[in-house]
């Protein structure tokens, strides 16, 4: 299933979000969006995942979701949101009881997102208890049980220290390459952009338009931490993102 | 490393060495359960010791060893529960009845915006209105038995509650609703598995409030007709100056205050253990 955002365009009372974006989103790649703050890029993943509606434009789904997904597009969120009175499998439990899942069905479905995610020996522990990085894993492993056509991800590691970054990023690509999935990834990280995107897309600031789409073609289980030949194309987005980021944080806030 | 070290030996040499003083700590009370029960103790052995060496007349305040075998009396003429027990019952239904409805009011305020902006100002007009001056037509709607005593203490105890769960639905985090929303989850599913219990903190706090004013109620109910109840019992104690039946009453009412306080504090712990 492929998404296509057709000629999005977005305004809150009198100040321009998003301005005429154009984007495709083919199944089987992540599409990492960058951008300087404010540059409407949560915004636009609300839009794909129909939480807002944009003023104009608008967000198609090309073809069927595959059998059996539960939630075609399935966000994963900067802060987590997990429900702190659900232990980690009742969090799971919580998004699949809504279809009908439950007993011995759901327990298999739990079971299996938590072993992918690593989470086996944590299922019974409350969110309190655990670090950032298990809670974003918890996150993860939700997503997964409604096994999304899409996964909308919500600038997912910049609530993390750059350590547990680094090993979610590993984990990420493992989880692609055991079984590719279609994203969106939000992020104002660079490092994590190119660690991740197959295509980055680069909004300028607000409204924000595509500047550049940026295509990294090194195969992503073959990218590691520091890899000399993804400087380049994230000298290049700095390069492309500076003067724009330079603007944008020099502007009043308007919220 | 073991540069910066002797240079600050040699440093030390001269220079007049002192210890940084502390100045964190405080603002960080403990709840420590003795000193509550030591103040008790304290205040009742000095009324005691006053009233016995006639420092405090008996006039002024009944002395504490009297107050307790007044009230072994009542215990033993089996005449407490006969007061006790209307009491329990009339605070239980009309309290139920009140907060039950209030927690639904509430959530409701909390959701639709028709209901906030036709309910909230008239909860505001119903909260400060003394709710004991409109016994009288509480006995023409209800009669002068239980109903009214119910709808008094009902009506005492739901506008609190009104507030503190619309307040509680308000501050329930909105990003766990977007997930819910984003994750394809009924309504029904999100007011049951995130709005209620995101509110509970709120809801439960709020409850301390409207019991407490449920008690205070309670005697006010049973100013009319009533023959049995605490609140008849404190009341005809007034009436006759008997200080020491009065204060068997009064202390009755703390205690069922304590207590219930004490059930919440249990509730809280039990349902709110995932709270960091």
């Amino acid at each position: 299933m492929d998404i296509r955002l057709e000629g999005i365009s977005h305004h809150y009372d009198d100040f321009e979000v998003l301005r005429d974006v154009t984007l495709d989103i083919p199944a089987g790649q992540i599409v990492c969006i960058v951008g300087p703050s404010g540059c409407g890029k949560s915004t636009l993943l609300r839009f794909i995942g129909g939480l807002e509606r944009p003023r104009s434009g608008r967000v198609v789904q090309l073809g069927q979701a595959p059998e059996g997904c539960l939630n075609p597009l399935t966000y994963i969120f900067q802060d987590f949101a997990l429900l702190p009175w659900r232990s980690v499998a009742g969090n799971v439990s919580l998004v699949l009881e809504d279809h009908g899942i439950r007993g011995t069905a759901a327990r298999e479905i739990i079971e299996d997102v938590l072993a992918r995610t690593k989470l086996t020996d944590f299922a019974k522990a409350l969110p309190k208890q655990l670090s950032g990085g298990m809670k974003q894993r918890v996150a993860i492993a939700r997503a997964l049980a409604v096994k999304p056509a899409v996964m909308l991800m919500d600038e997912p590691l910049s609530a993390l220290d750059s350590q547990t970054r680094e090993l979610l990023m590993d984990d990420l690509v493992d989880l692609w390459s055991r079984q590719p999935f279609t994203a969106v990834y939000v992020t104002h990280n660079l490092a994590e952009a190119v660690r991740l995107g197959h295509k980055v897309v680069v909004l300028s600031r607000r409204p924000g338009q595509i500047q550049e789409i940026v295509e990294i073609n090194k195969p992503l289980p073959a990218r590691e931490f520091g890899d000399p030949e993804l400087d380049e194309p994230q000298r290049y987005l700095w390069r492309l993102m500076r003067e724009e980021a330079r603007a944008a944080d020099a502007e009043l806030m308007n919220v | 490393m073991s540069e910066i070290h002797t240079d600050e030996t040699k440093g030390s040499a001269g220079a007049e060495r002192q210890p940084v003083a502390f100045r964190g700590g405080g603002f960080a009370p403990k709840n420590r359960r003795w000193i509550g029960v030591l103040v008790f103790v304290l205040l009742i052995a000095i009324a005691e010791w006053g009233t016995r060496t006639g420092w405090i007349t008996a006039l002024t305040l009944p002395r504490p060893s009297d107050v307790l075998e007044t009230f072994g009396e009542l215990y033993s003429s089996g005449l407490l529960f006969k007061h006790l027990l209307p009491s329990l019952s009339r605070l239980v239904i009309g309290a139920t009845f009140g907060v039950l409805l209030g927690i639904c009011i509430g959530v409701l305020i909390g959701l639709f915006s028709v209901m906030r902006s036709s309910l909230v100002p008239l909860v505001a007009a119903l909260f400060p209105i003394p709710k004991i001056a409109l016994l009288p037509l509480f006995v023409i709607w209800f009669g002068i038995g239980e109903g009214s005593k119910y709808a008094l203490i009902a009506f005492g105890t739901f506008t609190p509650t009104v507030v503190a769960t619309y307040g509680a639905v308000d501050n329930v985090d909105r990003t766990l609703i977007r997930m819910g929303q984003s994750f394809g989850l009924s309504w029904l599913s999100i007011v049951r598995k995130i709005v209620l219990p995101g509110a509970m903190p709120g809801i439960l706090s709020g409850l301390r409030i409207s019991l407490a004013i449920a008690i205070i109620l309670l005697v006010a109910a049973e100013m009319l007709g009533a023959e049995y109840g605490i609140g008849a019992y404190i009341l005809e104690a007034g009436s006759l100056y008997d200080l020491e039946r009065l204060f068997v009453g009064v202390v009755i009412l703390s205690l069922l205050g304590v207590i219930v306080s004490a059930g919440i504090g249990i509730l809280e712990r039990r349902l709110l253990g995932w709270r960091v």
